[in-house]
């Protein structure tokens, strides 16, 4: 089962390496990660997205909590979480199909940030499942490079109260 | 005041009431080194290994209570450390090292001796910091206090490169540390020891399985209160050893590879399970899944994340353990005062099983067995205040099973990590923490090669210790494993007894040395050893081809432990 884990880190040297180095030294697998700044200053979010069973959730959790930079650990449980994520996607486009593949992507609300003889750049924001599709579709016009953020997710306001996983049992 | 960063990590040193720190100077520490010699309160321990200088600071956190220090260079000095402080980051023993560090304007750039200490150290250290501003020394040193010996012991690296070391900063030293992440449990939830406490009390079979963390936590005699007002038998681990008195009545031995039989069924046929700071390693349980199987687990830790970990725990108490077993204690009183009776028949069966199974191993023949030096030894030194280290392997399992030990902070071992070498170093850490006690250690001839040259430093230094050397030639415990379970095939495991000669080495090094070949010689050797108080090794030949019995073969049940067979009474 996948979830996704958001940590809030004190912005300091090495923060990031520890918990990497944590998770891949317990044998945990990370399916994405994305860092960013958050509304206070000196402090990131971590934003890890996990495939395991319950009881390797709570040891990663628990884990984390563990290291002296992290502040909270939150999983940020399916409903009750907005979840997001950035794709880039470089597509070849000969002329005569690019009206068709521009129209394939406005379907997406997907802009064109660049343009070339041959391909077309798009930007999509969406949840992790529109990039999913979208990325299918315009697999049969040959992919030439796709670069994705992994996902970033904020708490909903009717889950405000998120259970915060302090690691008290 | 003005001063320079060296200065300043003395000075810090100093506000933590540091006492003793371990070390070998080199290029990058030499300004901290020149501090030193400018003067300061802490006594500084010349090692001859940066390996011994950071397990004598180990042994000295363990035989303290305090945090250890060991202080080294940059580069190879820093590597040299990182054994120790894995192994204090598996046992939970509070250290702080100080490494020095290439200036800063050569980090990053292969410069001589440089290593990113730091990044190798990062998967063993509770925390770490590589201080790029003098300014910052103070609050790094207090922190790196402060996150060793809080929350679940264990060991801090603090990385200083020599041009920081020579900066000038305004000294003073923080009385708060600035550290809102680091936030250990500080009490307890009152309904999980009201649960706890209604489950033991109602056991009819229960068991304490006491580690290492009721040591650490300070929380020994808060067992021996809950022991008694509840009538529970305690079983502690290697690490637990001493938590608990040894000739108490409730006593009732060790748990896991080479544990004591009755010790291992108790813990597999208990009914309630309560681990007190113990871990459920596997050289505890055996195969997991078989362990302890019809148990309810209650489990007290400082450490959230050992409960469950291993072996899901039904009622989690986590916190404090002097707080939280003192508090269990009072609950169970209760329930006894009510009527709730102790669990006397299950005692009395453990009692009966302790008689039925008792260690045992071939006596006569031409060979000095190793377990007549451990029953000796303990004979002359029981009820004295005597620290007993060990290496790893063979002696240090019969020195947990021979040596009765009655106060904590006097075993000493390396149990998680299981580090050949320990011995000698710890032994002279622990000297320096207690001078008063005798120290003791009990060493294997492989052990006892790996880290011998700490023998000058106890001699220099004025640190005596007597080794106890278990000596059979052979790296005895891989050569039990290999006649045991690889058909007796004998792949690079003779050491020589003979070579060196340990007594001629021990005289090298400033020391005394006793040969010991017969059972006859072993009491007036270990006599002559206590009276000396000064560095000794008793070379103790004993018979290479002894295994250590009892023994679950690792990855079967505990339950299914290999007992020694007396050939005598084997069926022709």
């Amino acid at each position: 089962m996948r979830h996704t884990i958001s940590v809030l880190v004190e912005d300091k040297p090495g923060a990031l390496a520890r918990i990497a180095t944590m998770i891949a030294r317990r044998g945990f697998n990370i399916e994405s990660l994305a860092v960013g700044p958050t509304e206070r200053e000196g402090v990131s979010c971590i934003t890890l997205r996990v495939d395991c069973e319950r009881h390797s959730r709570e040891q990663i959790e628990k884990q984390i909590h563990k290291l002296v930079n992290v502040l909270r650990v939150t999983e940020l449980a399916p409903g009750e979480a907005v979840e997001r994520e950035l794709l880039l996607l470089t597509v070849s486009a000969d002329p005569e199909r690019r009206a068709e593949l521009v129209s394939t992507a406005e379907a997406f609300k997907a802009r064109v940030v660049d343009l070339g003889p041959d391909s077309v750049t798009f930007e999509l924001t969406g949840t992790p499942e529109e990039l999913n599709a979208f990325q299918e579709l315009a697999r049969p016009y040959g992919i030439k490079e796709l670069v994705r953020t992994g996902r970033v997710g904020i708490a909903r306001a009717s889950a405000r109260k998120a259970r915060r996983l302090s690691a008290i049992n | 005041m003005k001063m320079n960063g060296a200065d300043a990590i003395l000075r810090s040193l100093e506000a933590e009431g540091v006492e003793v720190m371990f070390g070998i100077p080199g290029g990058a520490i030499m300004p901290t080194y020149d501090a030193m010699a400018r003067g300061t309160t802490v006594r500084h321990v010349l090692a001859r290994h940066e390996q011994g200088a950071g397990h004598m600071a180990q042994g000295y956190a363990r035989a303290s209570g305090k945090v250890g220090v060991a202080i080294a260079t940059s580069g190879p000095g820093a590597t040299n450390l990182v054994t120790p402080i894995a192994d204090a980051w598996v046992d939970s023993t509070p250290l702080v090292c100080i490494t020095g560090q290439v200036r800063t304007t050569l980090i990053g750039t292969d410069a001589f001796q440089e290593c990113d200490i730091v990044g190798i150290t990062m998967p063993v250290v509770k925390h770490s910091w590589l201080v790029l501003d003098v300014n910052e020394i103070p609050a790094v040193m207090k922190a790196a206090f402060h996150v060793a010996r809080t929350g679940r012991c264990g060991p801090v690296l603090v990385d200083v490169p020599r041009d920081i070391q020579e900066a000038e900063l305004d000294f003073s030293y923080p009385e708060t540390v600035d550290l809102p992440g680091w936030r250990p449990p500080h009490k307890v939830h009152p309904l999980q020891i009201r649960n706890a406490a209604d489950r033991i009390a109602r056991a009819e079979k229960p068991v304490l399985y006491v580690g290492g963390g009721t040591i650490n936590g300070d929380a020994c005699d808060a067992v021996r209160e809950l022991a008694e007002v509840g009538g529970l038998p305690v079983i502690t681990t290697l690490m637990g050893k001493g938590a608990f008195p040894e000739t108490h009545p409730l006593f009732f031995g060790w748990p896991g590879m080479h544990g004591t039989k009755w010790s291992n069924i108790a813990m597999n046929t208990c009914d309630v399970l309560v681990a007190v700071g113990s871990r459920f390693d596997d050289r505890v349980t055996g195969k997991l899944s078989a362990f302890a199987p019809g148990a309810t687990v209650v489990h007290l830790d400082i450490d959230p994340a050992e409960i469950s970990k291993l072996r899901d725990a039904d009622i989690p108490v986590v916190g404090p353990l002097k707080l939280a077993v003192a508090e269990l204690a009072t609950a169970v009183a209760a329930h006894r005062d009510a009527g709730i009776p102790a669990p006397e028949a299950w005692v009395h069966r453990l009692e009966e099983l302790r008689a039925e199974f008792p260690l045992r191993y071939g006596s006569g023949g031409d060979w000095l067995k190793p377990q007549k030096v451990m029953e000796t030894l303990q004979e002359l030194t029981a009820g004295e205040d005597v620290i007993f280290t060990t290496g790893v392997g063979q002696h240090q399992m019969w020195a947990m099973q021979y040596l009765l030990t009655e106060r904590p902070r006097n075993f000493i071992t390396s149990g998680g990590l299981g580090t050949m070498g320990y011995g000698i170093p710890a032994a002279v850490g622990a000297k320096a923490a207690r001078p008063e006690a005798t120290v003791i250690c009990v060493d294997g001839d492989g052990c006892f090669q790996m880290t011998a040259q700490e023998l000058v430093t106890a001699v220099l230094d004025d640190l005596p210790i007597i080794v106890v050397l278990v000596n059979n030639g052979f790296l005895g415990m891989v050569t039990q494993w290999q006649d045991m379970f690889f058909d007796g095939r004998r792949s690079h495991v003779g050491l020589g007894a003979e070579v060196p000669d340990y007594v001629k080495l021990a005289e090298a090094y400033g020391g005394v040395g006793i040969l010991v070949q017969t059972e006859a010689e072993v009491e007036p050797a270990l006599r002559a050893a206590l009276a000396l108080g000064r560095t000794v090794v008793i070379d103790c030949r004993v018979d290479p081809s002894e295994h250590c019995f009892p023994m679950i073969p690792a990855g079967a049940a505990a339950i299914d432990m290999v007992e020694y067979a007396d050939p005598a009474e084997a069926t022709p």
